[in-house]
């Protein structure tokens, strides 16, 4: 459908009924935009209000487990806090900064194009992913939000953990919080499908000359394999998803045992998205630290074709390891022996990537910025993480682990010390790009620090706690134990890392406003996106650039063989330095697009057709027929009006 | 696919040379199409895990009529042969053959559509309705799912049909129906693979 | 810059010394109730044989890549003085060929072992030299089925020393009342069994009665266990124990937990009695109770005294006021608790009820 959709008829622009916005300033802009960039900082303001919810989400539990037998909140509020974390840091989180943050705002520009291949639905998947967060969240206000863990498990998914489980009251209430975990990940993830598909095309064919595949940056590589991942792991829940709703709303049988359903296969189908889920999650920040270090190593990535094609491998491998999650479940010893032998596997790849990082930084002239020190830190709490991860794979002792703190410090070392650690890495390295203001350097190592302790003392302790038997998801527990200790210790280590991102919070307000202005290069930086002005110009390029090397920009700097020692070219001395077209482009940014270059039309179609989705959703939860006609024909009018709407090219 | 990247894109200003090719469209919609083989996998490989689960419910050797949906499948596979017709017209310039063969895809789809109607109507009507058992729970939604893209696949020809009058649709946008013929070509074979499926494995 | 290379040194000593401080915590804490490093079992043993394999390799190869990061980090680290670039390195093939093997062949030296565990804990202890239970988990509390004998309790899973016993997770368990009727066990919930000083994590499964686990204590004992998969409100509430007792006294315990309960001469214990009859026997079966009729809805309480603990080992049975409230109240006591409130009962009812069901040893 998107793709005749997006091919408007051009050379008619008067013939729609439908006019489109023209506005390129303004908070309307915004609304309207199809530019990659901004609704890559769209998705950055978006993550990171999630971010912050889903972070408070995390001191509530940590406060009522600070001690035993905590009274803050109930078990029925602990259960869909606990939820709700999970939910919102993966789905709304990490998942979504690393593509939709990273991915959209930088990857156009390092292939050298002007913009997503298809920049409506690019826009589209930011609007409907804001809806179904929104969705998600509106169940807090609507009977309570799911409840039922992140995994959320058959067969609890039918019999539910409400009080009032008892009447029938209560088993609506339950109902409704299931439908709710359904239908607002289903949209989330229409947007993830969306996404996956748009970048897939992007980045194969939207190269500039020159860019071949083994020229792109290690950003975009991983990027690439983390959108084929969402391409085919979005629809395997995808479906998993509409079995639940149609089980819970509708009463049929796929994971209800009591209709002879198999709560099993929920697990399978679960695993079979969720473990390709967690490299779509860390593969973007392993590409963000692969650009990070090199930068301030002042040398060339070590081993790229090896960093690519291990992030490759990952890709591959991640599809065969799903049911490393279900080794307690009782699949049997020749699978168990399998899975395990498999998840063994995937540490290898995994372990060629961290020894590459290692490679880079040896021999180098390292230079300790904030985004070097999240990098770094990514490599080593990354270790940490893949190691606790080798431990599970060996599945007798796995028996002990499963389902116990030791594997929410595992998970918290690969998705907060590898992606949450990479992304700010990314943040920190690519803010004087997208604002032309460099955040401050003080309060960023006193970020990192202070993250950095926190995060240990939060997590290290989990692994002590799992091992002592303290099992995960629980809202309380005796004292005698054993556990009193290192809770408490970890739950001084979470607000530690609270007050880390109020120091961030502190340090983008200031540096958006005041912060030492950027150059285009502030970091002698090697790829391409480091060419255009900072912030670059709406259409990225005044001409697409010829790429002739990998790290692009680093050869246009720099003479010499890559075994000698490089020399310094003056700036302008090469032929196709950019920097003249870039100061150019500098004093017509904003104002005008040059002749010729056809940009992408902004259009209201993406956000009004994102309101739809869960109006249809609401409908279904409620049993209202009506409101789910009004919610489909609603989208599917936006459709038409989407395929009927003209280009405005010709005002260029 | 590699050898069917004729599409005249590179004379479109709007449309800068692409690194493979291919249009970034038709790249995009097999892009999609390989999404969508995991989608009908998953729900194909429920659909096997449960064919033998049918409670209290029919079983299939019971409550499938082959010879009735043996007719609505010809005529659905029939529909690409109307597709690929519609578009070699489309690319001869020829709108009016390429209008009578849009036209006529389209209804085989709905047709087929109509056949699973009716086909659901009964089965309902005999017991078998989707709380049945993890069977019909699997059938329906399999079934259904593809009668949801094949309606899609209705509107989007329809879309297709009607834009030819206004001008909207020319023969310069032969690679827009041929996307759609790629999308309609997908859902028909994934009906075979269903009907193999569901149809003709013999069950229990 | 001389002065500021003790400064690193000095910080890796204190992370030394503080990763070392937490392993010594780790691993010096057999006192602790459900601490997985200290087994006491054959089961668990063999998987915590693998831990101490695989932990050492994990450490190893920790300190070697944090050591490799510390020391690039504070050997290359530019100076400021640097005039020209360091030297342009691409890669190293051999490098790359070594990073790839050692680490496979450190794998697969784990791999060995590892499947070798998986096939022996999953063979089937001699039928002869057995003990079976069969286990059925409900929201919040451990059924136990002792097929051999036909015994049924909550809560107290008693086994003997020195022989295996070989459980069974039955998600389909169904049994039989007194009328003929069939019935199912359990709710169909999730759940996993869980006993860390005797066995890793099993799970309960509905629809799935194929799940096994074998158990052996060394020593007499009691050993805490508890639901490690979440199933609702009181996931966390939903503890047991395992009481390791020597083969002869399991003898004696299965004997008496054989015999039905009396009829109670005493006044309030007959008060109790009757109250039992007109409320409870809806979920609660007692043995020799004239008004029971064997359900399992709620636990089996013929030998309700006998056990320390109530209510998925959460309370203390010899804690009156607290086995009040709870009948009261179950509710308030355990969230989510499946029985049904009795405020209604007036307070020397409940005293009654109470002190019935303390007196069923």
């Amino acid at each position: 459908m998107t793709a005749i959709a997006d091919k408007p008829s051009s050379q008619q622009p008067s013939r729609g009924r439908f006019s489109r916005p023209t506005a390129t300033t303004g908070w309307a802009s915004w609304l309207t935009t199809t530019d990659h960039k901004k609704i890559g900082i769209l998705y950055f303001f978006a993550t990171f209000f999630f971010f912050l919810v889903g972070g408070l989400e995390a001191l509530v539990i940590r406060s009522q487990l600070a001690g035993p037998a905590g009274s803050l909140v109930t078990s029925n509020q602990y259960s869909q806090i606990f939820t709700m974390h999970g939910l919102t840091m993966i789905f709304f989180v990490v998942m979504p900064m690393g593509t939709g943050v990273f991915g959209n705002y930088l990857m156009p520009i390092m292939i050298g194009a002007r913009d997503v291949a298809f920049p409506r639905l690019n826009a589209l998947s930011f609007w409907v992913f804001v809806a179904g967060g929104v969705f998600l969240y509106s169940s807090a206000l609507l009977g309570g939000t799911p409840d039922g863990s992140w995994v959320n498990y058959a067969s609890l998914q039918g019999v539910g953990p409400d009080p009032e489980n008892l009447s029938l009251l209560g088993d609506a209430i339950h109902s409704r919080r299931m439908l709710f975990y359904s239908l607002g990940l289903q949209i989330a993830g229409i947007a993830s499908l969306a996404t996956a598909v748009n970048f897939v095309v992007t980045i194969l064919n939207m190269r500039a000359p020159g860019m071949t595949l083994m020229r792109m940056p290690v950003f975009v590589w991983m990027t690439l394999v983390t959108a084929f991942l969402l391409l085919f792991a979005m629809p395997v829940i995808g479906v998993a998803l509409w079995m639940v709703m149609f089980d819970v709303g509708y009463a049929a049988n796929f994971f209800r045992p009591e209709g002879g359903g198999d709560p099993v296969l929920w697990q399978h189908l679960f695993w079979l998205f969720g473990h390709p889920e967690v490299y779509i999650m860390v593969l973007p920040a392993f590409g963000i630290v692969s650009e990070v270090l090199p930068v301030f190593s002042r040398k060339p990535l070590f081993g790229y074709a090896a960093v690519v094609f291990s992030g490759i491998a990952i890709g591959f491998i991640g599809w065969g390891v799903w049911a490393h999650h279900m080794f307690t479940t009782g699949l049997g010893p020749i699978a168990n022996a399998a899975f395990g032998i498999t998840s063994m596997i995937i540490a290898v790849p995994t372990g060629i990537k961290i020894f590459n990082w290692i490679g880079t930084l040896w021999g180098g002239h390292l230079k300790f910025h904030t985004p070097m020190l999240f990098a770094i830190g990514l490599v080593s709490m990354f270790t940490i993480g893949g190691l606790s991860g080798v431990t599970h794979a060996v599945v007798p002792a796995n028996a002990q682990q499963h389902d116990t703190y030791y594997v929410v410090a595992h998970f918290h070392y690969v998705l907060f010390g590898g992606a949450i650690f990479g992304l700010f890495a990314g943040v920190y390295y690519w803010f004087p790009k997208a604002t032309g203001r460099l955040l401050r350097e003080s309060l960023g190592k006193i970020h990192f620090w202070m993250m950095l302790i926190g995060f240990n003392l939060t997590f290290g302790p989990q692994h002590i706690l799992g091992l002592n038997g303290m099992p995960r998801r629980i809202y309380t527990y005796e004292s005698g134990m054993g556990w009193d200790l290192w809770n408490l210790v970890s739950t001084i280590g979470a607000f530690v890392i609270a007050l880390s991102i109020l120091v961030f919070l502190i340090n983008l307000v200031i540096s958006i406003r005041a912060g030492a202005v950027a150059s285009d290069d502030p970091w002698d930086a090697r790829t391409l996106e480091w060419t255009v002005p900072s912030p670059p110009p709406q259409h990225n390029f005044d001409v697409v650039p010829t790429v002739t090397a990998r790290d692009e920009l680093w050869h246009r700097k720099y003479a010499g063989k890559e075994a000698d020692i490089p020399k310094r070219v003056p700036s302008g001395a090469s032929a196709d330095h950019a920097d003249a077209g870039a100061a150019d482009a500098r004093a017509t940014a904003g104002a005008q697009v040059p002749a010729g270059i056809h940009l992408p039309d902004p259009s209201y179609w993406p956000l009004v057709l994102s309101v739809g989705l869960p109006i249809a959703g609401w409908g279904v939860i409620f049993g209202q027929p009506v409101v789910i006609g009004l919610g489909l024909v609603w989208t599917l009018v936006s459709m038409l009006a989407w395929a009927l709407e003209p280009s405005v090219e010709e005002s260029h | 696919m590699a050898a069917d990247t004729t599409d005249a894109v590179t004379d479109d200003p709007a449309h800068p040379p692409t690194s493979f090719g291919v249009s970034n469209e038709k790249m995009g919609m097999w892009a999609f199409i390989g999404s969508e083989c995991l989608f009908f996998g998953t729900l194909i490989a429920t659909y096997l895990i449960y064919l033998g689960r049918t409670g209290d419910g029919p079983t299939p050797g019971e409550i499938f009529d082959i010879p009735f949906t043996s007719v609505s499948t010809f005529i659905l596979l029939m529909s690409s042969l109307g597709m690929v017709l519609a578009l070699s017209a489309i690319q001869d310039g020829d709108m009016r053959r390429f209008r009578t063969w849009t036209l006529a895809t389209a209804l085989m789809g709905a047709v087929f559509l109509s056949g699973q109607i009716y086909e659901f109507t009964v089965f309902v009507a005999e017991g078998m309705t989707l709380q049945a058992s993890p069977f019909s729970s699997a059938f329906f939604v399999l079934t259904g799912f593809h009668g949801v893209h094949v309606f899609v696949g209705v509107l989007m020809l329809g879309a297709t049909w009607a834009a030819s009058f206004g001008g909207r649709l020319t023969p310069r946008h032969s690679a827009a129906v041929e996307n759609v013929g790629l999308y309609w070509h997908f859902v028909d074979i994934v009906w075979i693979v269903l009907f193999t499926a569901i149809y003709l494995i013999p069950a229990e | 810059m001389r002065a500021r290379r003790p400064r690193w040194s000095s910080v890796a000593k204190v992370a030394l010394i503080t990763g070392f401080a937490l392993l010594l915590a780790a691993c010096g804490t057999s006192d602790l109730p459900q601490d997985a490093l200290t087994p006491a079992g054959p089961t668990a043993r063999a998987q915590d044989d693998l831990w101490k394999l695989v932990f050492p390799i994990a450490v190893v190869v920790f300190v070697l890549v944090q050591g490799l990061i510390i020391f690039a980090v504070i050997r290359f680290r530019a100076k400021g003085d640097e005039v020209d670039l360091p030297k342009q390195v691409a890669g190293n093939t051999r490098l790359e060929i070594a990073w790839t093997i050692v680490p496979a062949l450190l794998l697969l030296y784990i791999a060995f072992p590892t499947v070798a565990t998986i096939f022996e804990q999953a063979a089937e202890p001699d039928e002869a030299e057995r003990v079976d239970v069969t286990v059925v988990g409900k929201q919040y509390w451990w059924e136990f089925v002792y097929p051999q004998s036909g015994v049924v309790t909550a809560n107290e899973m008693v086994i003997p020393t020195g022989t295996p016993v070989y459980v069974q997770l039955d998600g389909i368990a169904t049994y039989e009342l007194d009328d003929g009727a069939e019935d199912q066990a359990s709710n169909l919930v999730m759940h996993s069994f869980w006993v860390p000083k005797l066995a890793g994590k099993v799970d309960f499964v509905p629809g799935h009665d194929d799940r096994y686990v074998t158990l052996e204590a060394d020593e007499p004992g009691r050993y805490a266990g508890q639901c490690a998969e979440f199933c609702g409100l009181s996931h966390a509430n939903m503890k047991f124990d395992v009481v390791a007792v020597e083969p002869a006294e399991y003898d004696d315990w299965i004997a008496a937990q054989s015999e039905e309960a009396g009829q109670p001469e005493d006044e309030q214990l007959r008060l109790g009695y009757d109250l039992f009859g007109a409320n409870c026997v809806a979920c609660h079966a007692v043995d020799g109770h004239e008004a029971s009729v064997g359900v399992r809805t709620g636990p089996n309480l013929t030998h309700f005294a006998s056990r320390e603990t109530f209510a998925g080992g959460i309370f203390e049975n010899a804690d009156t006021e607290q086995l009040k409230a709870w009948i009261a109240n179950p509710q308030r006591e355990k969230p989510g608790a499946q029985m049904i409130p009795f405020g209604s009962l007036a307070d020397e009812e409940l005293d009654a009820l109470a002190a019935y069901l303390q007196s069923l040893d």
